[in-house]
């Protein structure tokens, strides 16, 4: 009967904890679009959106209802179950890797201790890569369901580099894996909060991260599923109204996933910089904590975020030889020196 | 071919240094001068809130004027249909009646005036040509319709506000170019 006796007051919390990061998710890629905007206005010397509503803080409402107002194609030729299913997945692909990402300690409300995470499971990390694994199928799905040639070959151009470059995210997260000794998100953190950050003990494997992150969010320098410009889309060529626009959203939640993972992984989680976090919690309470906690992530997360639209309006994208160059050549090789490198230090430090 | 001009220059194909292929501190440059740029004082002017100052020899939309008491200036006289090279300008004069003086400066007027602005070239001529300064190019530019009809301005589009009854608004649809009188 054990399997029975389900935890109501569980399933509420855990209910509400998931809306809760699925609105934040959502509204924080919204104003992702937005800041997008505004950063790409500022860097080129505009001032970018400025009409709807102060600051142009309407514009991503007012560019949503466009995409909704907007004439639904579907194209003949396509297969219709797998051209609604695309754009569905890419969303749902992107807004799963959330679950594992723990977004400040606990929070104590009367006697219950609430953990600010979905899903503290053993393997996070494996999860994670599983997860934006499958990312590629919505890119594969989208251009594979158009029926239309240039979606496939730009599908499968995006599908590639997709791979491509996870090896090398893989590689460098092992490096990193080394030193935590877990696959859990939490731990790590814990690990961070009492120690250095791990951007400090693996610059590298860092560096190869960042880079392997724009490749999997398709960002510039590694856009080449878009290629806007010159290759006008690419695998979302035959999209239109919403469904278009989820393919453009789960870009946007992709970049804040990725964000939130690089800040929790490399530099330190919800950990408050420069403060101990358990002497806080002592003079402060735990729910004030928590609350300075899941700031300082935002604040991590909207660096990184910034960081990824400072590279969009600097940099052009790069070929598709060079992209494989660097991913197999340049990437790969320093990942596993990486992973060499820190696999005989730990080697040396514990024998 | 030998260039033309000493502003082209050649494109640099030596192949990228090490320094180069390592992407990275280049990009960090690259990164640098956006940063700059981020921080810039930016040179947008917020258009129908804002506006360039206009050139004072600016030549907008015409104006019919008025003298201090309100009444028309033009008296039809028609020098500024002849000034006009692209014949934009169409008049009927009609005779002053008893009871209008307050209406008319002089016995006579332009009952019917018309300026087709699609046809006007805004070369200022007419306004030179005006004996009495009842003609004058103002500072409203960018009209907008939705027929070609309607962008022949008549005596209602064009004269300006009563400086007795609206003098503010006559004073904005004077502008700075009118004469001073």
């Amino acid at each position: 009967m054990m399997l029975l006796s389900i935890d109501l007051t569980f399933l509420l919390e855990k209910a509400v904890l998931i809306s809760a990061v699925i609105a934040i998710s959502l509204v924080a890629a919204m104003y992702s679009t937005w800041m997008e905007r505004k950063v790409a206005a500022y860097m080129q010397d505009r001032i970018g959106p400025t009409r709807a509503g102060w600051g142009g803080l309407l514009q991503p409402l007012a560019d949503g209802l466009k995409l909704f107002m907007k004439e639904e194609i579907i194209p003949n030729a396509s297969n219709k179950f797998l051209f609604v299913l695309g754009p569905g997945l890419a969303m749902m692909t992107a807004m799963m890797t959330s679950a594992v990402i723990p977004w400040g300690k606990e929070i104590h409300i009367g006697e219950k201790v609430v953990s600010l995470q979905i899903a503290d499971i053993n393997i996070g990390i494996l999860y994670i890569f599983g997860v934006v694994s499958m990312g590629v199928y919505g890119i594969m799905i989208g251009g594979w369901a158009s029926n239309n040639k240039f979606s496939l070959l730009a599908a499968l151009r995006g599908a590639s580099q997709m791979i491509s470059y996870e090896l090398a995210m893989g590689l460098a997260i092992i490096a990193l894996l080394m030193l935590t000794g877990s696959l859990s998100l939490r731990t790590i953190v814990e690990q961070q909060s009492t120690g250095w950050w791990y951007f400090f003990k693996q610059p590298l494997g860092f560096l190869i991260f960042l880079v392997c992150a724009f490749a999997e969010t398709n960002r510039t320098p590694f856009d080449l599923p878009e290629a806007e410009n010159e290759l006008n889309f690419g695998y979302h060529q035959e999209y239109s109204s919403m469904k278009l626009g989820f393919y453009l959203f789960a870009e946007y939640i992709n970049m804040f996933i990725s964000s939130a993972l690089m800040a929790t992984l490399y530099f330190g989680g919800y950990d408050i910089p420069f403060v101990n976090d358990a002497n806080l919690v002592n003079s402060w309470g735990v729910n004030a904590v928590a609350a300075l906690q899941i700031a300082a992530l935002f604040g991590k997360i909207f660096l990184f975020i910034f960081f990824f639209m400072w590279v969009r309006w600097t940099i052009p994208r790069f070929r598709y030889d060079q992209l494989m160059n660097l991913g197999w050549k340049g990437m790969i090789p320093l990942a596993l020196l990486n992973m060499l490198v820190t696999a005989a230090w730990q080697l040396y430090r514990h024998a | 071919m030998e260039a033309l001009t000493n502003r082209s220059k050649a494109v640099d194909r030596r192949p990228m240094t090490v320094w180069e292929k390592m992407y990275l501190p280049v990009i960090a440059k690259g990164m640098g001068t956006t940063l700059k740029h981020f921080f810039m004082k930016k040179p947008t002017i917020n258009y129908p809130e804002e506006t360039r100052p206009f050139s004072p020899v600016f030549r907008g939309l015409h104006v019919l004027n008025r003298d201090e008491e309100g009444r028309e200036r033009c008296t039809a006289c028609g020098l500024c249909a002849v000034a006009c090279p692209a014949e934009a300008i169409t008049m009927e004069a009609a005779e002053r009646k008893e009871g209008e003086e307050n209406l008319y400066r002089e016995e006579k007027y332009a009952a019917r005036y018309e300026i087709n602005m699609l046809r006007c070239i805004f070369c200022g001529l007419c306004e030179e040509a005006c004996p009495k300064d009842a003609i004058y190019l103002s500072e409203t530019f960018t009209p907008s319709n939705f027929t070609r009809q309607s962008f022949i301005y008549g005596k209602p589009d064009l004269l300006i506000p009563d400086p007795v009854k609206e003098p503010e608004l006559y004073q904005k649809a004077k502008g700075e170019r009118a004469k001073k009188n």
